[in-house]
């Protein structure tokens, strides 16, 4: 029997999934993090990137961006603002979020250009991973 | 005494009103059914995202030197008002009710020597508040389009408020809703959302390790809770809207109904009252031949 935790995802609109997972990878804004059971209590924020999750059903990939990742005893909760499978994502979905984070960056002030810049960078390498052109 | 006709013409047009009404009822009913469902499917982030929240400021503490979001400016000489109500009409009291309780806001900041500006969101709270405050009227929402609401009309509104905040326009936020209670009960609400205030559900106060520091991530998240509660009030505006315009259009049908019964007994009474009268003339002829 291979130990599981409870994975949660969910986004404004909806809960995405929830299952029992062997392991998630979260793209936490200060690195990467492969989460398994057991593991100790975290809370991170995401950066905009790939969340894997490997159950026992094989590993399925969720495209997310904004939000949080919670780490706790029973599981892990990941609160996206926006989460696809990545599999689903068409250009145009991936259009809105660049076209989203541009806008951030272009709006944002002195105090928070650093992290929109960052988010930015982020999108850009999300789209090069998914082997997407950037509009 | 209206005459035969004319009786005959009102009811069949209080006959089309009914029509019109039920089929409006059955289609907010419908709508009513997806928008609950939509509500109730936002919860669960919603519920897990001010609970995180509160952990999060509880444990920060609203300090003076706190994120301005949660610790506020130091003042609230300047309150902002989103007011959310709907794009269309003929839903029993719900947009009124909701524009009494701004107006009734509204007074008792102005009566305090406070300064309201207001963000409406539907057109139909713009109308009902146009006459009183239209002087303080800022910015206009406008969801008519929109036939989903969605997480990203939220952060649209949001990011609107935050840019106003960041530029020193108000000190204080609160969004006015209609908080859904059952189909015949919509209670308005008001939320304060900027400086965020958020209830510790329980004393459960987790100890993480956080990535990156407490202070990042609240500064990080903060404005996504904004976003968050407006599409919450959104949802349950949503919802309540259908609510209302389910029952007020049931009971306009009802109405209707009373009243066609109403106008065909006295158009069987005119008609008899006629038979009788003209039954009268042929005898009272004949006798006098």
């Amino acid at each position: 029997m291979v130990d599981t935790l409870n994975f949660d995802l969910v986004s404004p609109e909806r809960s995405v999934a929830s299952f029992s997972a062997t392991e998630v990878q979260i793209p936490g804004s200060e690195g990467e993090m492969t989460v398994m059971p057991n593991h100790a209590l975290v809370l991170t924020t995401l950066r905009p990137g790939v969340l894997s999750v490997g159950s026992i059903d094989g590993v399925t990939d969720y495209v997310v961006t904004g939000g949080f990742a919670e780490v706790t005893a029973s599981g892990v909760t990941v609160l996206a603002e926006r989460a696809i499978i990545k599999s689903d994502i068409t250009q145009s979905d991936l259009n809105g979020i660049i076209s989203s984070f541009k806008a951030d960056l272009d709006n944002a002030n002195e105090e928070m250009h650093d992290a929109a810049r960052k988010a930015y960078a982020d999108v850009i390498a999300l789209a090069a991973a998914l082997g997407m052109s950037v509009a | 005494m209206p005459n035969l006709s004319d009786l005959k013409n009102r009811i069949a047009s209080v006959k089309s009103t009914r029509k019109i009404t039920k089929a409006m009822q059955m289609v907010a009913s419908a709508k009513l059914r997806r928008a609950q469902d939509a509500a109730q499917a936002g919860r669960p982030y919603a519920e897990r995202f001010n609970a995180v929240m509160a952990g999060l400021a509880a444990s920060v503490g609203t300090t003076a030197g706190g994120p301005k979001l949660l610790a506020g400016t130091g003042s609230d000489q300047t309150h902002l008002l989103v007011v959310m109500t709907s794009e269309r009409g003929l839903c029993g009291g719900f947009n009124s009710n909701i524009a009494k309780m701004v107006r009734l806001a509204t007074k008792k900041l102005l009566a305090e020597g406070k300064a309201v500006k207001i963000i409406t969101v539907g057109k139909k709270g713009r109308d009902a508040l146009r006459r009183d405050f239209g002087d303080k009227f800022v910015d206009h929402v406008d969801l008519s389009d929109v036939k989903r609401v969605g997480y990203n009309n939220a952060a649209g509104i949001a990011e609107q408020v935050l840019s106003r905040f960041d530029a020193g326009e108000f000190d204080v936020a609160t969004i006015f809703f209609s908080e859904f209670i059952s189909i015949i009960n919509q209670v308005p609400t008001e939320v304060q959302v900027i400086p965020a205030k958020f209830e510790l559900a329980d004393a459960e106060s987790t100890v993480y390790d956080y990535e990156p520091s407490e202070e990042g991530i609240l500064a990080d998240l903060l404005p996504r809770a904004v976003a968050t509660q407006i599409f919450t009030a959104l949802l349950e505006n949503g919802a309540s809207e259908q609510g209302a315009r389910m029952s007020a259009m049931d009971n306009a049908t009802r109405n209707a109904g009373d009243m066609i019964e109403k106008l065909t007994i006295q158009y069987n009474r005119s008609r008899q009252a006629k038979i009788t009268n003209e039954l009268i003339e042929i005898i009272s002829g004949a006798e006098a031949l």
